[in-house]
């Protein structure tokens, strides 16, 4: 069944509330969409990049009820790490996906979600490899160098924190200027606390969707930072952030077993 | 003449290891450089990532960190939770390319006078030859005329 077909009945029986999925926008653009009534799913569909499990934690989406999520893999971890984080409820979403026939599946469960995730494995694509690794093949000098040459674009508008389905604090430390921890303005200083602190609060939650690298206006690889944090907790905590949804958060756990090489 | 360049070394420490260890060095009259400023506290888990960034924005050249070894924190698991954090941070911090020689993580506890006066002789004398971090602290006054 395609997801269109899904989408109305879906909607037509009141099972969901609403089908969010993509839809054709601007110059051959994708963009997310909204279904609320079985009138408006004819231009559904499951290709787009933006990560949709960034709408269900919000007010005006929750209030609806029920939704369907037409769920890539990335999307998938995001809505998994949100129960996770218990800012969902497993009764609140339906995933949509395509099983390897080609037909929509819903996945109603958590567990459902896990099992389809197992069957791909979790890959960082190849462009962001390979510039992770020349970064970490440079000295520490020249990494500075690039890192203060990316940064030294950013215009501080938060596009990364506002595309990212994990960053849903009602007020986020950006915002507090009691203490004012990071300078406002985009200046040198205030850019790399900036970038700093977001990594550090995504690090163990970040699904990898690499929505905030795309979501940037001056294209600054910023998901190469989570994407760091995510993979030193992954190395050295052995959990990924979307894996799971009983899942603790990496930094707020602890073994006594950690192994670490530095503390003298 | 210009002066030597003398570095400027944060510590921030436990309350309830550390500072008693570094008082004991105070106490059993063990002379170590007087580099090293000491920031007290509650625990190590308390320390927020950021603070070490704004101790390097503010002027220092170096940080220690320092608490109770695992097992002995005072609040049962601070130290481990802290421990987990700077896992992470230390890596971030080396990507972004800030320099984590300067920053030297260390168990410190009330009964090791000795060990942090050594500690803090160490660092400062490491960092005396690294020279200032003028690099992070170029950004502070980044702009500003």
């Amino acid at each position: 069944m395609e997801l269109r077909e899904k989408a109305k009945q879906l909607l037509e029986s009141g099972e969901v509330k609403a089908v969010i999925g993509y839809e054709p926008g601007t110059q051959g653009a994708r963009r997310p969409a909204f279904a609320s009534s079985a009138a408006r799913t004819g231009r559904l569909g499951f290709e787009g990049e933006q990560n949709l499990a960034s709408y269900v934690t919000r007010k005006e989406v929750k209030r609806l009820g029920r939704v369907a999520v037409a769920a890539r893999p990335p999307v998938l971890r995001a809505l998994l790490q949100l129960m996770a984080e218990r800012q969902i409820k497993e009764q609140e979403v339906l995933p949509l996906v395509l099983d390897a026939d080609g037909q929509v599946q819903e996945l109603a469960t958590a567990q459902a979600m896990e099992e389809h995730l197992a069957l791909s494995p979790q890959q960082i694509p190849a462009r962001d490899r390979e510039l992770m690794d020349r970064l970490g093949g440079m000295t520490r000098q020249e990494r500075w160098d690039f890192w203060q040459g990316e940064l030294s674009r950013c215009i501080k508008c938060y596009a990364c924190r506002n595309s990212c389905p994990m960053c849903y604090c009602e007020h986020c430390t950006m915002d507090c200027n009691r203490p004012q921890w990071v300078p406002v303005p985009s200046h040198a200083l205030g850019n790399l606390e900036y970038h700093m602190v977001r990594a550090m609060h995504l690090a163990g939650r970040c699904v990898e969707c690499g929505d905030c690298g795309r979501a940037c206006p001056v294209g600054i690889p910023i998901h190469l930072l989570t994407f760091n944090a995510e993979e030193s907790v992954h190395a050295q905590f052995g959990q990924r952030a979307g894996a799971s949804s009983k899942l603790d958060y990496a930094l707020s756990t602890f073994r006594p077993d950690d192994k670490e090489t530095f503390i003298r | 003449m210009t002066e030597p360049f003398e570095p400027k070394i944060t510590a921030f420490v436990c309350n309830w290891c550390t500072y008693a260890g570094a008082d004991l060095t105070g106490t059993s009259r063990i002379k170590y450089q007087s580099n090293v400023r000491v920031l007290r506290l509650p625990c190590t888990g308390r320390i927020d990532f950021m603070l070490l960034a704004k101790a390097f924005a503010r002027g220092a050249d170096g940080i220690i960190i320092s608490g109770c070894h695992p097992n002995d924190c005072h609040y049962t698991s601070g130290n481990y939770h802290a421990r987990r954090r700077w896992m992470i941070y230390r890596n971030l911090m080396d990507f972004m390319g800030i320099d984590t020689a300067r920053i030297t993580f260390s168990w410190v506890s009330a009964a090791e006078g000795a060990k942090w006066a050594e500690l803090v002789n160490e660092v400062t004398t490491g960092i005396r030859a690294m020279g200032p971090y003028t690099e992070y602290k170029q950004l502070a006054n980044a702009g500003v005329e």
